[in-house]
């Protein structure tokens, strides 16, 4: 699996992932600047990683998603690429067209890190098809503005669709329907606010995260 | 020439920054505040002399960045 992880100034957990890649798949990520005009050829999956690009200005993700390399970003995917949005990844994903919605501030104002039990409502995309649907799991969370915003008729469609990848079991952010994470409609592309990419090594508290790059490996192992 | 932008939640939009503020207010002893909103104001000051020109042109700024329409609503006024 070749991989690349888009920074931006005010990322920062663009080096969990690029570890999270390296573990699961065998091969170092490329890591890509945000002024860059063009992504590296040959790639399997683009990550853009949590962090507070830009400084949360305007909007979270906001100035982000319109920053150069988000071009070819958007073209990889609609081309059919795998991206991953995590966190501030997630907002960046949205800000950018690239799924559904909108992310709000926490319905508690607060900013929110801790460990969130979360359940995985789909075990259908190249990222959770190593779980299985149902399974709880303990992720971190940390975010100001995760509060996943739909209105009825989108949630609608997401269910339908079988397009919500993951769902809080005590929601600590306000978000419609206790949702943490969805999917594109291609199921190519999942934001989702959890950190599996800080979970990665036994020493930081346990290795559950590695299951979702081991999955998207193995899924593109013969792309 | 100047434009000023409003950018405010859309009705519908929980705003929960305004729902504390109305409490605080409250607390204050500001009786009789039955909502508030908080949105946010950005001021350009734009080269274009043509007023018509700069307000379209202002008008696309907020589709493309300023504001996020899906839970935003804006309002453009030329100065």
């Amino acid at each position: 699996m070749r991989s690349a992880v888009i920074v931006f100034p005010g990322s920062n957990c663009d080096r969990d992932m690029a570890v999270a890649l390296e573990r699961a798949s065998g091969v170092k990520a490329q890591m890509v600047w945000h002024k860059d005009a063009s992504l590296p050829d040959g790639l399997d999956v683009v990550t853009i990683p949590g962090g507070f690009s830009f400084g949360d200005y305007l909007r979270c993700g906001a100035i982000a998603a319109r920053s150069p390399i988000m071009r070819s970003v958007i073209e990889f995917a609609n081309k059919g690429g795998h991206v991953l949005g995590v966190c501030n990844g997630f907002q960046i994903l949205i800000e950018a067209g690239l799924l559904p919605g909108a992310l709000m501030r926490n319905s508690g104002l607060k900013f929110v890190c801790k460990d969130a039990e979360i359940k995985v409502k789909t075990a259908n995309s190249p990222f959770t098809n190593a779980y299985t649907k149902d399974e709880t799991l303990t992720y971190p969370i940390a975010h100001h503005d995760g509060n996943y915003v739909a209105d009825a008729a989108l949630v609608e469609r997401l269910r339908g669709d079988d397009r919500i990848a993951f769902t809080y079991t005590d929601n600590p952010n306000g978000s419609t329907d206790n949702i943490a994470g969805i999917l594109s409609e291609n199921r190519r592309v999942l934001g989702m606010m959890p950190h599996p990419e800080r979970l990665n090594d036994p020493e930081l508290g346990g290795t559950d995260g590695n299951k979702m790059f081991l999955s998207l490996s193995e899924a593109l192992v013969s792309a | 020439m100047k434009a000023r932008v409003y950018v405010t939640l859309k009705n519908g939009v929980l705003d929960p920054q305004g729902a504390a503020v109305q409490h605080a207010l409250g607390s204050l002893g500001f009786d009789g505040v039955e909502a508030v909103r908080q949105g946010k104001v950005i001021e350009l000051d734009l080269s274009e002399t043509d007023a018509a020109k700069a307000e379209a042109s202002v008008i696309k700024m907020c589709e493309k960045l300023l504001a996020n329409t899906v839970i935003e609503d804006f309002k453009v006024e030329m100065l």
